[in-house]
């Protein structure tokens, strides 16, 4: 449903007189499935939203190609229009209409006539269980109310694939959970959503494949088992006395047939990556004993995708 | 038929908002109405007119004519507040026209300023105004299309500054020179020659004459066409800046 090859979109930033070009979207290549959700996970400034404004027909790329629900980006931005709903970050009702005018009005705009539109405002309003409050200004809704609101704006036209720019910043965890319900029923119902995130644990528990994006390019692709079967076996976090240098124990490990891979991140002691934790910790243990090494805690853990993110990018993302 | 469908959305979907916050009217109505009891007194001595009548008749028309050019001229920042709301976005990822999400609250902001215009031509009445109904039609024809014109001066500047805080400004010191340079105020038949010399370089100020010849009867007269003209080309000129400011500018 979304195909991209070498999608790119730089900016230009100004610092006093000298000008600097930034590359917000370097280079992105994607491949989004039919009926899936497909979670885009980075930190904040990865180009992430950058590249869902360019997929919406919001910012023209600077290069590259795409195909969004079967239209051209570049070369027919008004048939993408007509297949995509696009939920921004901040949503975007007008405070003084209600939940169901906005809805018809919004029908309306994608060119539905009058009678179809208010029909499909009224069944928006039962799906999406709007109903206790469709009839009141927007300006008293809670924010999980306004966020159904502007998901049922995005899907009034039934477009084939609807874009969320962070679905769920600033909700609760009730809302939260009412608005992944919502994305997973749609996507029940054959649509295909492409999601912006940078909680790792919506990214696991909602979507069915994962781009996790960073500097404005993809370092990894595929299903949260995929990757996090990648970074395989377990994560050893080996926590650190007072005394011990993190240099010291790292120097002693390194070489370890056991060890895949040893990160030190910045909040202190090691994380180590090893093929079976539990039989690995007495070997590990011993070789930082011979050291002079005495480990305060080890934790045995299953890799998250903080874990993936770390692993290609050398960086945390919680 | 498209662009004439989808700006009648967008216009309706205005209109509906205005009705929804109608302090607008007390405010555009208020103050004009102040000029009207406070300062017009003050022409007819300034004038020397014979009558109160043939005072408000060089008046009014003035006055409703800064009341569309300002009117008009402040209308960018609505603009500004529903880019940042993120409802234009939202327009932006639907096949609507790009025009008409212009052209539609632009059309919004002449009626507006159209129902203003009509109240105060009726509080001008009991003072003694007096005009025909043809003409004031003609006369109200020309002045929404100042209006229109001046709204789409002014989100055309809106794009440009893209700051409430450097709009204001720079309206003001756009409009200030017009409004005094088209002798809505005074007529310019009182200023000197070199002052007159450089009005006529200024479109609103054939428009001003247009709408003094329309309340004065004299529909025949020359002005009357010519600002009529002017201001159509203009408007025109006017819309297409800034639809075309609209398609790039808007991120």
């Amino acid at each position: 449903m979304i195909e991209t090859t070498g999608l790119r979109k730089s900016y230009q930033s100004r610092k006093g007189r000298q000008a600097t070009t930034v590359d917000a979207v370097a280079g992105l290549d994607l491949s989004v499935a039919a009926g899936e959700i497909y979670g885009f996970l980075g930190p904040n400034g990865a180009g992430k939203t950058t590249t869902l404004r360019m997929l919406a027909t919001l910012i023209r790329p600077d290069g590259g190609e795409a195909t969004v629900a079967g239209a051209d980006l570049r070369q027919d931005p008004a048939g993408v229009r007509r297949r995509i709903g696009y939920v921004a970050q901040g949503g975007g009702t007008t405070d003084t209409v209600s939940g169901r005018e906005e809805l018809v009005h919004q029908a309306r705009l994608h060119g539905i006539g009058k009678a179809e539109a208010g029909q499909r405002a009224e069944r928006a309003i039962t799906a999406f269980e709007l109903g206790e409050f469709a009839d009141r200004p927007c300006q008293t809704y809670s924010g999980g109310q306004r966020r159904r609101v502007d998901i049922a704006l995005g899907v009034i036209h039934s477009p084939g694939v609807l874009f969320l720019d962070e679905p769920t910043v600033g909700l609760d965890p009730a809302s939260r959970a009412q608005v992944w319900q919502e994305i997973r029923r749609l996507r029940g119902e054959g649509m295909t959503v492409f999601v912006t995130t940078h909680y790792l644990d919506e990214a696991d528990a909602l979507c069915d494949r994962i781009g996790i994006i960073d500097h404005g390019g993809i370092v990894a692709e595929g299903t949260p088992e995929e990757l996090k079967q990648e970074i395989s076996g377990d994560v050893l976090l080996v926590g650190l006395t007072d005394g011990d240098s993190v240099e010291k124990a790292a120097g002693a490990l390194r070489g370890e047939p056991a060890l895949h891979r040893l990160e030190t991140p910045e909040d202190g002691g090691l994380r180590l990556y090893v093929r079976d934790g539990a039989s690995a910790i007495p070997q590990l243990l011993r070789t930082l004993d011979g050291a002079g090494v005495a480990p305060a805690t080890i934790q045995l853990q299953r890799p998250s995708l903080d874990d993936v993110f770390l692993a290609r990018t050398g960086r945390s993302l919680a | 038929m498209k662009l004439a469908r989808d700006t009648w959305l967008v216009f309706q979907r205005q209109v509906l908002l205005m009705v929804r916050t109608p302090v607008w009217l007390v405010v555009g109505v208020v103050q004009p109405l102040f000029y009207l009891l406070l300062f017009a007194p003050l022409l007819k001595q300034v004038l020397g007119a014979g009558s109160y009548e043939e005072a408000y008749r060089i008046y009014v028309p003035g006055l409703l004519a800064v009341l569309v050019i300002f009117g008009g001229l402040f209308t960018g920042f609505s603009l500004l507040g529903e880019l940042r709301a993120g409802i234009i976005e939202r327009s932006r990822v639907t096949p609507v026209s790009r025009l008409a999400l212009l052209l539609g609250r632009a059309l919004r902001e002449v009626l507006a300023l159209m129902v203003q215009a009509v109240i105060i031509t009726l509080l001008a009445l009991p003072f003694g105004l007096s005009v025909a109904p043809l003409d004031l039609l003609l006369a109200y024809l020309l002045m929404a299309l100042l209006a229109l014109m001046t709204s789409a001066i002014s989100y055309g500047i809106a794009l440009l500054v893209r700051s409430d805080a450097a709009l204001a400004p720079v309206v003001n010191t756009v409009a200030q020179p017009i409004a005094l340079l088209s002798g809505v105020l005074l007529p310019l038949a009182l200023a000197p020659q070199w002052l007159r010399s450089i009005a006529e370089w200024n479109p609103f100020y054939w428009a001003v004459e247009g709408m003094r010849a329309l309340f004065a009867g004299q529909v025949g007269d020359s002005s009357v066409w010519q600002s009529l003209l002017i201001v159509s080309v203009l408007t025109v000129v006017a819309v297409w800046w800034s639809a075309r400011l609209f398609a790039e500018r808007v991120r």
